[in-house]
């Protein structure tokens, strides 16, 4: 009687790698809803199309490839980037542009470098860099709360007819970017864009994120090391850089927190680990650099908010991090750091 | 005991424990087989030596097979029998080998060997009792098999300070020493109490996970007032490895690639101890162990004590297993343990769980996924490496890295890929690594010394070359000095000078003498085949080339004719060729003369082959003095005919000598024939005096 020959372990847990992004989405679903009820149903049309898109391409790439399509596609991770990106694009985005982000995100942002696993950058910050920087206008057309139907919205998307002017209005760190005149209290007292902690709709989007993602750390989908160090970052930075409430001001550290893409950055996107530090360290220091370089970005750059840009930046830098945060291993005296390879 | 600090390591998991299935009935003893396996290296280190010979009988815990070398241990029967077969047997390893191995048939008796048990060993030397524990075949019994007497007798380092008792057993489904403690705990004090006299530790501690309040609850009391200090440790894996057990603690680590003696502490297992405890007080040596049988594919999971050498599905048997369900055979954990590919092989001495899973109880893991670097391996890790940083290393074969990344460290508890959300099979990558590695080194090793030995020798090859060019000019300054000598004395007439002409002359026309013959010859040959065929078929085409033919060989002989007489009479190389023919010939005449003269031929024959001699004998003289040899120095002796008659009454007083010797050497000979053997000697000897006398 032959028996099989396994070496060990035998026993395998029972997390894996499907759970993790089934467990990613549920906890975009708080996010989710308060940009659907704040905007409409544009985010939710924008998610559907695009997880459609995403699904797609992944497919045709894989077929290219000759991967095993149904194996790969079942991981998930193309249906969390579609979503993530729709979660950070303008509600009623043109459809060629949420395809075009989709597009990018997939084929340059991922398979390009040997599909899961192996791409450098954050796949969904890729496709969003990409038509920021190529379709400003369509990009900074953010809805006014509450102010667009499903049907006009739909058809806003699909190009058949556009929305009736004043449904968008620059959002709160469009504002404070531009603004030369007016001093911060006048702004939060008088401007729509302004709430009250952060951006109007906008500070609600974020905590709705921040639940989602203390929903993740508790699932233990992750370490709290990156989001603390990119929240903590950029909450010292706008501390520290603080100029009151002049009309030059930089916004206080509130303000920060909960606008723009803070939230979705801090727990969805300096969380992913392919393009992240490895060790523990590594991605404190990365989340440290991100938040640094969101700040930087929004008080002294061409840009209002900044995530995309500094989640980039951070992966170019992910591998010299990884270098320079090894742990100490067990029965050694010090940790090997640098790029020093052995004696 | 809640008092005491504890430290943790990092990392670990919680794997479901299946302790229950167990750990819930007394050790039961497994029936004594009918055959027993006892393979010689149960042990890490040197094989031990068979002493005992096919068929001879055999009474439990007699000496089976002796230690050879430090790093040994000897074997012990584990029952009464007879040996029936040394060799080549199965052994409980993952590639199905053969091991060799001592087989005994029991006689069913169980007869133990006289035993000496000692109750007072602290009246003992250190060295005897280490000695004891030794010659008890003591190897450790948590897995790894380090013989104990080694570990506890190497300490050059210097002392050892803390003494640990390993009790974790941190790995799933395992219950052996959970039942070992709640049962023998008595047992096991007495022997950690035999170590501690022998290495004289300022502490003892007894680490023992949570998971077993009642192994616990039976140790403390078995302990009582004793100094050695019980640690409950939280369950976690793999919290029973030693160096991890050495940091949870003592809050120390081993340091990389040493041992725990390195930092003044030395681990033992509490099966161990129980052993030692047996083989000192009792006197009795390890012929058994505590084996957990477990697994969904048995209708009795349990522990049960069997003798080694019982065949694995004996005892699976004897645990009601269906072969059916079982997915497959692990020996050891789930965690850490192999497969066996059969049932055959035997119980040795590092067996501590024989695991037979259902297929739904140990599931194969789902395909792979690619990594996606969510850093739980690295969370999870025991020894703080990056898993997920070998595991790429180790694709890319980036062996740099590996190293650099302390893929040593790795104890390849198997926690990374326990938790791998992507079911890679990490810990297989770094075993494949390793190997890789090491069989790297080996190479490098080889390459090395063949380097430094063609080094060398070039070395070698340039000396000998120096010393060659040094004698080489000794020479040639000797020899300038000796030609100077010469031009000296350049006055002395050249007589060599008209002599060399001579030779070249003489050697031209032999040439021309050699072609022409040959022209002669073939000339003979074409004019014989013409005349052949003029014989077949005559033609007058043919009789006009043979006509020709017949002109160019007279033509030819003619030539040669003149060559010859040009050439002068006395050319060296025929002169000496007749001289050689002469001496030929007189050597045969001389032979033939002999033999007629053995034949006993008649005169008139014999007179005439005396003459063709002497004939010859002159021819050669004639030869000699023809050509320009010096004529061979004959010195003539007196050489006398051979006397037969002296030849035959030697020959006889030889025969007799050694008939007489033969006889004188063999005892038995009966003394006429030796008498008359004597006196034939004696007569053979009268008649030789006799005859050289005359």
């Amino acid at each position: 009687m032959a028996l099989p020959r396994i070496t060990s372990p035998h026993a395998t847990g029972s997390t894996r790698t499907r759970q993790v992004m089934q467990l990613v989405l549920v906890a975009t679903l708080p996010g989710l809803l308060a940009l659907t009820w704040l905007y409409g149903f544009g985010t939710l049309l924008n998610l559907l199309w695009m997880s459609a898109a995403a699904l797609g391409f992944e497919a045709a790439v894989l077929q290219l490839r000759q991967r095993p399509v149904g194996f790969f596609l079942g991981d998930g991770s193309a249906l969390v980037t579609a979503v993530l990106l729709a979660l950070a694009l303008p509600p009623y985005a043109p459809w060629w542009l949420t395809l075009t982000a989709c597009g990018f995100a997939i084929l340059f942002g991922k398979h390009v470098y040997g599909g899961l696993g192996q791409n450098p950058f954050n796949p969904a910050m890729v496709g969003y860099v990409v038509v920021l920087i190529s379709f400003p206008l369509e990009m900074t057309a953010w809805p006014a709360p509450h102010a667009v139907g499903l049907v006009e919205g739909l058809q806003q998307i699909l190009g058949i007819a556009a929305l009736p002017d004043g449904w968008s209005q620059a959002t709160a760190l469009d504002v404070r970017k531009a603004n030369r005149s007016l001093t911060m209290d006048e702004l939060w007292a008088q401007n729509p864009a302004f709430g009250y902690l952060g951006g109007r709709g906008s500070e609600w989007v974020n905590l709705a994120f921040l639940a989602g993602g203390l929903f993740m750390l508790r699932r233990r989908l992750f370490g709290w090391h990156a989001p603390a160090g990119m929240l903590g970052a950029l909450f010292l930075m706008s501390l520290l850089f603080w100029n009151g409430s002049d009309s030059d001001s930089n916004g206080s550290p509130l303000f920060h927190l909960l606008s723009g893409a803070t939230m979705l950055g801090a727990f969805f996107i300096v969380t992913d680990p392919v393009s992240g530090a490895t060790s523990n360290q590594g991605r404190l220091i990365f989340g440290i650099g991100v938040g640094i370089l969101v700040y930087v970005i929004r008080a002294w750059g061409g840009y209002p908010d900044a995530v995309a840009f500094a989640v980039l930046l951070m992966n170019l830098a992910a591998p010299t991090i990884d270098y320079f945060s090894r742990p100490r291993t067990y029965g050694h005296r010090k940790a090997e750091r640098g790029f020093k390879v052995g004696d | 005991m809640s008092d005491v600090k504890l430290w943790d390591f990092h990392g670990g998991i919680h794997p479901p424990e299946h302790k229950a299935l167990s750990n819930r009935t007394p050790i039961q003893p497994a029936p004594l087989p009918a055959r027993l396996i006892l393979p010689l290296g149960q042990h890490i280190g040197a094989p031990a030596q068979p002493i005992v010979a096919v068929g001879e009988r055999v009474l439990k815990g007699q000496t089976i097979a002796a230690a050879s070398g430090r790093v040994s241990v000897p074997l012990h029967a584990p029952t009464s029998g007879t040996v029936s077969f040394i060799g080549p047997q199965p052994y409980p390893h993952v590639s199905g080998m053969l091991a060799p191995a001592i087989v005994i048939d029991s006689d069913g008796l169980d007869a133990w060997a006289p035993l000496a048990p000692c109750a007072d060993y602290r009246g003992l030397a250190p060295e005897v009792l280490l000695e004891k524990i030794r010659q008890a075949g003591i190897s450790g019994l948590g897995g790894a098999g380090f013989p104990t007497a080694v570990k506890l007798a190497a300490r050059p380092q210097g002392k050892i300070h803390t003494l640990i008792i390993n009790g974790a057993e941190c790995e799933p489904y395992i219950t052996a020493d959970d039942r070992l403690m709640r049962e023998r705990a008595a047992e096991l004090v007495a022997g950690i109490e035999i170590l501690a006299w022998l290495i004289q530790p300022e502490q003892v501690l007894i680490g023992i996970e949570d998971n077993k309040p009642e192994a616990i609850a039976a140790l403390q009391a078995a302990l009582g007032e004793r100094p050695f200090g019980l640690r409950v440790l939280p369950t976690k894996y793999p919290s029973g490895g030693e160096k991890q057990l050495v940091e949870l603690l003592t809050g120390q680590q081993v340091p990389s690639g040493g041992l725990p003696t390195d930092v003044g502490m030395l681990c033992q297992n509490v099966g161990t101890c129980v052993a030692i405890h047996d083989a000192v007080l009792q006197g009795r040596p390890l012929v058994s162990r505590i084996v957990t049988l477990t697994g969904e594919a048995l209708a009795r999971p349990m522990n049960v004590e069997a003798l080694l050498g019982t065949p694995i599905g004996e005892l699976l048997a004897f645990a009601g297993l269906d072969e059916a369900r079982m997915d497959r055979l692990i020996m050891g954990g789930p965690m850490m343990g192999f497969t066996l590919p059969s049932l055959e092989a035997p119980l040795i001495k590092t067996g501590n769980c024989l695991l037979a899973p259902t297929r739904s109880e140990l599931p194969p893991p789902p395909p792979p996924l690619p990594c996606i670097r969510c850093g739980a391996c690295a969370d999870a890790c025991p020894a703080s490496l990056l898993p997920q940083q070998l595991h790429f290393f180790a694709l890319g074969q980036e062996h740099e890295q590996l190293r650099a990344h302390n893929l040593f460290d790795c104890i390849e508890c198997g926690a990374c890929a326990y938790v791998c959300p992507s079911s890679l099979p990490l810990v297989q990558y770094y075993r494949a690594a390793k190997a890789e590695i090491r069989e790297l080194e080996q190479k490098q090793h080889k390459a090395e010394h063949s380097r430094r030995r063609f080094e060398l020798r070039q070395e070698r090859l340039r000396k000998a070359e120096e010393q060659k060019e040094a004698e080489r000019q000794a020479r040639a300054e000797q020899a300038a000095r000796a030609k100077a000598l010469q031009t000296e004395s350049a006055a002395l007439p050249d007589r060599t000078a008209p002599l060399a002409a001579q030779p070249s002359l003489a050697a031209g026309l032999l040439e021309q003498q050699k072609k022409l013959r040959i022209e002669a010859s073939m000339a003979q040959i074409a004019l014989k085949k013409a005349e052949k065929q003029l014989a077949a078929h005559a033609t007058p085409e043919l009789e006009a080339q043979v006509a020709e033919l017949r002109a160019a060989v007279e033509a030819a002989k003619k030539a040669l004719e003149a060559v010859t007489a040009a050439a002068p009479p006395a050319v060296p190389a025929s002169n000496d060729a007749a001289l050689k023919k002469a001496k030929i010939e007189l050597a045969i005449k001389r032979t033939e003369l002999k033999k007629a003269e053995k034949a006993g031929a008649d005169d008139a024959e014999l007179t005439c082959l005396r003459e063709a001699l002497a004939s010859a004998e002159r021819a050669l003289h004639a030869a000699e003095e023809a050509s320009d040899k010096p004529a061979p120095q004959l010195i003539r002796t007196d050489k006398r005919p051979v006397d037969e008659k002296l030849r035959t009454l030697k020959t006889e007083l030889a025969f007799a000598r050694a008939d007489l010797r033969k006889l004188e050497r063999d005892e038995a000979a009966d003394p006429p024939a030796l008498e008359s053997a004597r006196t034939r000697l004696a007569e053979a000897e009268r008649k030789l005096a006799e005859h050289q006398s005359e």
